[in-house]
């Protein structure tokens, strides 16, 4: 189990620099100068060229690349031009705020998706499972710029149930965002919800039909036990797995939510530093949102092989 | 004789669809006494499944008893509550599967699954469920049931993982045990160790046992009674030996037809077929409902339905005829023909294709990162053989003795890694893709599973006329007319042309699959366990249909199966493959007739031959086949060797050693001396079978 581990340790450290290299390679590449942007268009030459020499852009990109992630490694990662700050605490700022609203949207949809999904593995093929089925579908084409206007209209500005956008201070605690987390929460889960209801149905349906669930019932087990300790335990894999994943997502992809809703987090930083070509943010937000994924594969791996016997220490 | 333990008596059982209603099972009947055990017989489709689990109210949804009665103990199981059923289940009834693999919860350890039941029935607490499953598990002659309690089913092998769920359904000492196909998934020699097993707790359980398979070999090993069901109706009951030897329904007697008998002489003859297939439910004739494929209609059979009734004593036959159907011996000498081809006596000497020292080894890298050179897996380690003009190289094995290696090494699909392949005596490249197009059109291959080797969007004209087109260089018309020939040579309707693969039976499928290997008019046929997965009777006419096309056409065959019946059937030569090395070839009488290899000997005694009179060698072989990465040195197979000598076998090579004809044996015992040790042990099994 150790080795295994320590070699997905290793495949990850493996992507983690490739994706490092691409990310640094593509915020080089773009159009766009930053000594231009940051001095205005009627900068001169020189002083375009004093700025550069002093941000270190002169000099030849494998060196910019390795002193660049030497420091993201030592965490020292810059300071913003456009912020006027250091990097490293807004970024984590930022990804404490994601973080929220990552376990918030979580705890609605995964036990809710299992919920649903083994109501309709179990009920497969009546009408319960229809509904399930097709209301569930019915969210996932919705973009959530489109769910999340309709929840704001519908329970913010008409129900005044929930405030209609989340811009609330970064620094805020847990408590005081709570009441803004909810909207976007809800638009992030619907989209998800029909994958984990998806999943745990067929897998569900599939271990139903297994010849053990056969042998767990026809040893006399009551049907409880033979629902909990023979058909979750591996029904459950496949949905385990894509939740975890879908960690990184949730942490650092909801740049559109983040938007709609101005809501302070990782991804809308994010989209703020691409807007103001700020490369020393581009560079250490997108570096940490792969660092966020490919922890959560990692887990997910592991978490795969803890359940499953069949793969462990491979 | 002693009341009953189990009776059904006439039980219906029907089936909702879409299409309606489908009455599965209809009026059937029977009795298991205390220590006996109930044969259940037939085709698939016939409905021994769903009466022994409809009979237990284990059924799908859609599923119903409808009728009749069954009684267990004398209690009445149907209509009783499903609180008081689920008790019986696991306690008094006990279910044993076809596969104990995914019979078993795969992430659970083995000891925690049995223990289930001891804690359900028994009222035991964790350790003392522990210390029963135990146990059991000695009882069952387990090796180190500690260790395997531990242990996820896919650790372990399929005949240990039958003998855990044996052990778990004989925890509770129930009164009835189903068994469906318990061996049907399992290697021939590990089959031949279950049903020892089986047939031993027999005589130690007082069980009522009710025994579901389609191999009328396992029946004679295990059954008192047999009842032979077609289409959800019961055709024949009677006492084993009864059954077999004096059959009073024609489809009994078919049945008895379609299986190869052991006798393995030069002189190759025809199998008993069951024309058509067995009819839907929903489309049952208007009378006897067997009419359609029976061999002694009457006009007056297809007017009203015969009843089973008793024809003589302990003796049930649901046919009009009962009285003229034939002894099976007579019947089977005049149903089949010889098959053999006259003129090509001369041709048949010659050497067609060879494989000499041919080895496949593959490298098993691990780790991608620091790549360390791990053993290779030799899965072909050294194989020479020769398949001659217009004959049949037969190739057994268990499986894991690389025997479908060989085959795809030939062909090329698996490059060798060592040796030479040749045809008409010259060298072939290793890979297909190195091989002329000639070369490509001689050797054909058929595989497993036609479901998985014809492609699903492409019709059954497509298939055929391929090769046709890019081997053949035929153009589009000319290749679908010899493509339309090729179907009726394999005995298809040429209306099956633009059909798909999923609206064909299995057998229809093969047949197409065969079509298209003879397209080509290759000289070498490499058939890959064609007919293991398929229905007896299909078998059957598979075979039938193999024998014709090889006399018509000349060509040569490698039949590859761990079917030893199907072999010696088929066979002119017969090469016994152990852990990727031949251990003895030769002209196929002179292999099996006495087996000299004590593998061979082992793989013989194992075949359960469907005659309740032939005595067979107790001769059983312990473990599995090694991991052909770790071959043993010295012969490989002294460690399950039931003739093992000593040191010689564990250090050093055995060598070939000649035998008449071109029949070589790899033992380091001599060959007169294998030869006295045969005549010892059938002494020896003579003696046990009647004391």
């Amino acid at each position: 189990m150790l080795r295994f581990i320590l070699r997905r340790l290793g495949f990850m450290v493996l992507t983690v620099i490739l994706a490092s290299i691409i990310i640094f390679w593509a915020t080089t590449v773009l159009p766009g100068d930053v000594a231009s942007q940051t001095l205005g268009r009627f900068a001169t030459d020189k002083a375009k060229t004093e700025l550069r020499h002093k941000l270190g852009l002169d000099r030849p990109l494998t060196v910019q690349y390795t002193t660049w992630l030497g420091d993201y490694v030592r965490g020292d990662w810059g300071t913003s031009p456009s912020m006027v700050t250091a990097v490293r605490p807004v970024v984590f700022e930022r990804l404490r705020n994601s973080f929220m609203l990552a376990i918030v949207a979580f705890a609605l949809y995964v036990p809710l998706g299992i919920l649903l999904g083994l109501v309709a593995a179990l009920k497969r093929n009546t009408w319960v499972d229809n509904a399930i089925s097709v209301g569930s579908l019915a969210f996932i084409g919705l973009p959530e710029f489109v769910s999340g206007v309709i929840l704001i209209s519908v329970f913010a500005v008409q129900l005044h149930w929930f405030p209609p956008q989340s811009a609330i201070d970064p620094q805020s605690s847990f408590t005081q965002a709570f009441p803004y987390l909810v909207l976007p929460a809800i638009t992030v889960a619907l989209t998800s919800l029909a994958y984990v209801i998806r999943m745990t149905r067929s897998s569900t349906v599939d271990v139903l039909q297994m010849d053990y669930v056969r042998t767990a019932n026809l040893k006399g087990l009551p049907p409880r036990r033979v629902l909990f300790t023979h058909v979750l335990r591996n029904s459950m894999l496949p949905t385990i797995t894509v939740v975890a994943i879908g960690i990184g997502w949730l942490i650092g992809g909801l740049i559109v939510t983040e938007a709609v809703y101005a809501y302070p987090g990782i991804g809308r930083l994010l989209l703020f530093a691409i807007q103001r070509r700020d490369l020393q943010l581009i560079q250490s937000t997108a570096l940490l949102i792969v660092i966020i994924y490919v922890v959560a594969n990692l887990v997910a791996d592991i978490l795969y092989a803890v359940l499953n016997p069949r793969i462990r220490y491979t | 004789m002693a009341r009953p333990v189990f009776e059904i008596e006439g039980l219906h059982i029907d089936y909702t669809t879409e299409s309606g209603v489908l009455p599965a099972v209809r009026d059937v009947s029977l009795a298991v006494h205390e220590h006996e055990s109930f044969g259940l017989v037939g085709e698939s489709g016939s409905g021994k499944s769903t009466l022994a689990m409809g009979a237990i109210r284990y059924l799908a949804s859609n599923g119903r008893v409808t009728e009749g009665s069954v009684r267990l103990n004398g209690v009445e199981l149907l209509g009783l509550p499903g609180k008081e059923l689920r008790e019986l289940w696991g306690s008094r009834i006990g279910v044993v599967y076809q596969s104990p693999l995914s019979a078993l919860n795969p992430s659970i350890v083995i000891g925690r699954q049995l223990a289930e039941v001891a804690r359900q029935h028994l009222g035991l607490d964790r350790a003392a469920a522990f210390a029963r499953v135990a146990e059991m598990l000695t009882k069952v002659a387990m090796p180190d049931p500690e260790a395997v309690m531990k242990r996820y089913p896919h650790q372990l092998s399929g005949g240990m993982l039958q003998r855990c769920v044996i052990a778990m359904v004989l925890m509770t000492h129930p009164s009835l045990l189903i068994m469906d196909e318990p061996t049907t998934a399992l290697d021939v020699t590990t089959q031949a160790v279950v049903l020892d097993l089986v047939a031993d707790l027999k005589r130690e359980f007082d069980s009522a046992i009710l025994y579901i398979t389609h191999d009328l070999g396992v029946i004679t090993k295990i059954c008192d009674r047999v009842g032979v069901m077609y289409a959800g109706e019961f055709m024949e009951q009677a006492d084993l030996r009864e059954l077999f030897k004096r059959p009073r329904h024609p489809y009994t007697l078919d049945l008895l037809g379609c299986v190869p008998r052991f006798d393995p002489t030069p002189q190759k003859r025809s199998l008993v077929t069951i024309p058509g297939a067995i009819p839907r439910v929903d489309e049952l004739p208007h009378g006897c409902i067997f009419a359609p494929r029976c061999k002694f209609v009457e006009d007056a059979c297809r007017a009203a339905r015969p009843p089973l009734a008793e024809v003589a004593a302990r003796h049930l036959s649901a046919c009009r005829r009962w009285q003229d159907v034939p002894l099976p011996a007579a019947y089977l000498r005049e149903a089949t023909e010889a098959m053999s081809a006259p003129e090509m006596e001369r041709g048949r000497h010659e050497v067609l294709a060879a494989a000499a020292a041919a080895e496949v080894h593959f490298k098993s890298a691990k780790g991608l990162i620091r790549g360390r050179t791990a053993r290779p897996i030799r899965a072909v380690d050294g194989v020479d053989l020769q398949v001659r003009v217009g004959q049949t190289l037969g190739v057994v094995g268990e499986s894991g003795s690389g025997k479908t290696t060989v085959a795809r090494a030939i062909i090329g699909l698996t490059p060798a890694t060592g040796g030479t392949i040749t045809l008409h005596g010259k060298p072939l490249p290793r890979s297909t893709g190195k091989r002329p197009r000639a070369t490509l059109r001689e050797i054909q291959m058929v595989f497993q599973n036609p479901d998985a080797s014809l492609n699903p969007t492409r019709s059954v004209g497509d298939a055929i006329m391929r090769p046709l087109t890019l081997l053949g260089g035929l153009g589009h018309q000319i290749a679908k007319g010899k493509a339309k020939d090729l179907l009726e040579a394999v005995s298809l309707p040429v209306s099956y042309f633009d059909r798909l693969p999923h609206e064909l039976s299995g057998g229809e499928k093969q047949r197409v699959a065969i079509a298209r290997a003879f397209a080509a008019e290759p000289g070498l046929i490499l058939c890959d366990e064609p007919i293991s997965s398929l229905d007896v009777s299909v078998q059957g006419s598979l075979m039938n249909l193999l024998m014709k096309l090889q006399v018509e056409k000349c060509t040569s065959y490698v039949f590859i199966s761990h079917d030893l019946s199907a072999v010696q059937h088929l066979s002119d030569a017969i090469a016994v493959v152990y852990l990727g090395h031949v251990m003895e070839i030769g002209e196929a009488v002179l292999v099996l007739t006495p087996p000299l290899h004590p593998y061979t000997e082992a793989l013989l005694s194992a075949v359960p031959l469907a005659d309740p009179d032939v005595k067979q060698k107790p001769i059983r072989l312990g473990g599995s086949v090694p991991s052909a990465m770790d071959v043993p040195p010295g012969c490989r197979f002294h460690p399950r060797c039931p003739r093992f000598l000593g040191d010689i076998c564990r250090e050093q090579e055995p060598p070939w050693r000649e035998g008449e004809g071109d029949h070589r044996v790899y033992c380091h015992i001599p060959l007169d001396e294998l030869a006295r040790l045969q005549v010892e042990t059938l002494v020896l099994a003579g003696e046990e079978r009647g004391a």
